[in-house]
């Protein structure tokens, strides 16, 4: 290249040799206003030999800078949404403590209060007739607010988890698969557990006192909350949960590892499902 | 209208239809090295199929906009020259990576198409730019890219009515958008995309 450029006039190719590290730097971070004959200026300025080395270098260099740059900037996305779904839990105990004070202070100062998030929504649309009832309309809006707040976080991670992890979230729902990821601490750390473990995330105080001896082993964690585990007659339940760990533990390998969407993975986790109910009804 | 070379009708799984010759992408129908070019999946394609005045000839240099998962770039580098596909979603980005591995000259890049100071020091004026970007504002990026085109370069684009505004009515955009992208082009046509895409404008235009 000529050295009077401006860094606003030089190719992604201009700092660094082909086949170093610095071409991944240059294309996620170079800058210029236009587009210039990049081919022609980095065979004249001795980067390729030729246009086809050229080009050969370039697809190279695109191919890997995308495909790392995606793979990052979905982990992040990953780490976004485990903050989102603890924030959400924070957001309801929260909310329900506060609650729980609003409607014990209603109940000193009106003949009925409703307790309750629902009960909060009352008391934050009365009109306060006192100082105190000012305070007490007050604390119900802040309860409301959270409330609120709790809503948007769950519609983040519904409008989210899709995207970083599709199949997980096709099985499980965008809120379980949040869930799932973030016990875990992260899409990578649950794609590497043993779907037993899986089965398991969310009861670990009861894992551990099994594991000390005396109580029984966990047959679900967190899965509970799934219909295929929580509809299942209790005998069953510990088949369902198993057969649906197994199942989740493949789809959050196939997120982190391929991306490929698997619809059959559904398909497969309903008939298994079926196959462990109908057992009761014979 | 003719097809540009490298773009056939071609009887396939039984049905006729376009087809490009590629490595196989996903499980898409093909015949021999054949690959369907499928217009219900495809505005480009639709495009074709509908004989818009494209000017496509064949290995042109292509810039383009939106290419999401790869589906129709895929068709776009099998018959054209270099390619360059900027997507901003990292999740599609990784299976046009997929696509761009078997492909040589097509150059996937990870860039917000409303940003091209981020790769114009990597793509080269180019003779096409496709767009297909799903996002508020479509006829400001085709605006802002209009420094890739060459002197006598066209801009293939679908304006997608819904991404603009879910409430107003689609003719109404469409109005807005054409005379919005008039600021930097000459609109050679603009059709519907029914019955392959709803709500949907296709636009061939050149540099004004």
């Amino acid at each position: 290249m000529t050295n009077s450029a401006t860094p606003d006039e030089r190719g992604w190719f201009a700092d660094h040799s082909p086949g170093d590290d610095g071409a991944s730097a240059a294309i996620t971070e170079g800058r210029a206003e236009s587009p210039r004959d990049w081919p022609g200026l980095a065979v004249e300025g001795g980067f390729a030999d030729s246009e086809a080395e050229y080009y050969d270098r370039l697809h190279e260099a695109t191919v890997a800078t995308a495909r790392a740059q995606a793979r990052a900037r979905q982990q992040a996305d990953d780490q976004q949404v485990m903050h989102a779904v603890r924030a959400i839990d924070d957001c309801e105990a929260t909310a329900n403590e506060l609650a729980e004070r609003v409607a014990e202070w209603a109940r000193s100062t009106a003949d009925e209060a409703p307790s309750g998030i629902e009960g909060a929504h009352q008391v934050a649309a009365m009109e306060p007739s006192s100082p105190a009832e000012e305070r007490l309309v007050s604390l119900a809006e802040r309860v409301v607010a959270l409330d609120e707040e709790a809503a948007q976080l769950r519609q983040y991670v519904e409008e989210t988890m899709p995207a970083v992890a599709p199949n997980l979230t096709a099985l499980a729902g965008p809120v379980l698969a949040a869930r799932l990821v973030s016990l875990a601490g992260g899409l990578e750390s649950l794609a590497k557990q043993p779907s037993g473990t899986v089965q398991v995330l969310g009861a670990e105080d009861a894992l551990f006192a099994h594991l000390q001896g005396g109580a029984p082993s966990p047959k679900h964690g967190i899965i509970y909350t799934h219909e295929y585990v929580r509809n299942t007659p209790e005998s069953d339940r510990g088949s369902a949960a198993r057969a649906l760990a197994g199942k989740l533990t493949i789809a959050a390998r196939i997120d982190h590892y391929s991306g490929d969407r698997r619809p059959e993975l559904a398909a497969d986790l309903e008939e298994r499902i079926e196959t462990i109910r109908a057992r009761d009804s014979e | 209208m003719t097809l540009p070379a490298g773009v056939e009708r071609r009887r396939i799984d039984g049905t006729d239809g376009l087809a490009t010759r590629g490595e196989q992408v996903g499980s898409e129908p093909t015949d021999g090295e054949w690959r369907r070019w499928d217009p219900h999946r495809s505005k480009l394609g639709a495009m074709l199929e509908l004989e818009f005045e494209t000017g496509l000839a064949g290995e042109e240099t292509v810039l383009y906009l939106g290419a999401a998962a790869g589906t129709t770039v895929s068709h776009v580098a099998d018959f054209a020259g270099p390619t360059y596909a900027v997507e901003f979603a990292p999740r599609p980005m990784l299976d046009l990576v997929d696509v761009a591995t078997d492909r040589g000259h097509l150059f996937p890049l990870l860039k917000d198409a409303r940003k091209p100071e981020t790769y114009a020091h990597v793509v080269e004026p180019v003779d096409v730019i496709v767009q297909d970007v799903a996002t508020r504002g479509q006829a400001a990026v085709a605006l802002r890219n209009a420094r890739f085109l060459c002197p006598d370069g066209r801009l293939l684009l679908s304006v997608k009515s819904r991404s603009e505004d879910v409430t107003s009515d689609p003719e109404a955009i469409f109005e807005d958008v054409t005379a919005d992208l008039k600021d930097e082009y000459e609109i050679i046509e603009a059709r519907r995309l029914e019955p392959y895409h709803d709500d949907h404008l296709g636009v061939v235009a050149r540099q004004s």
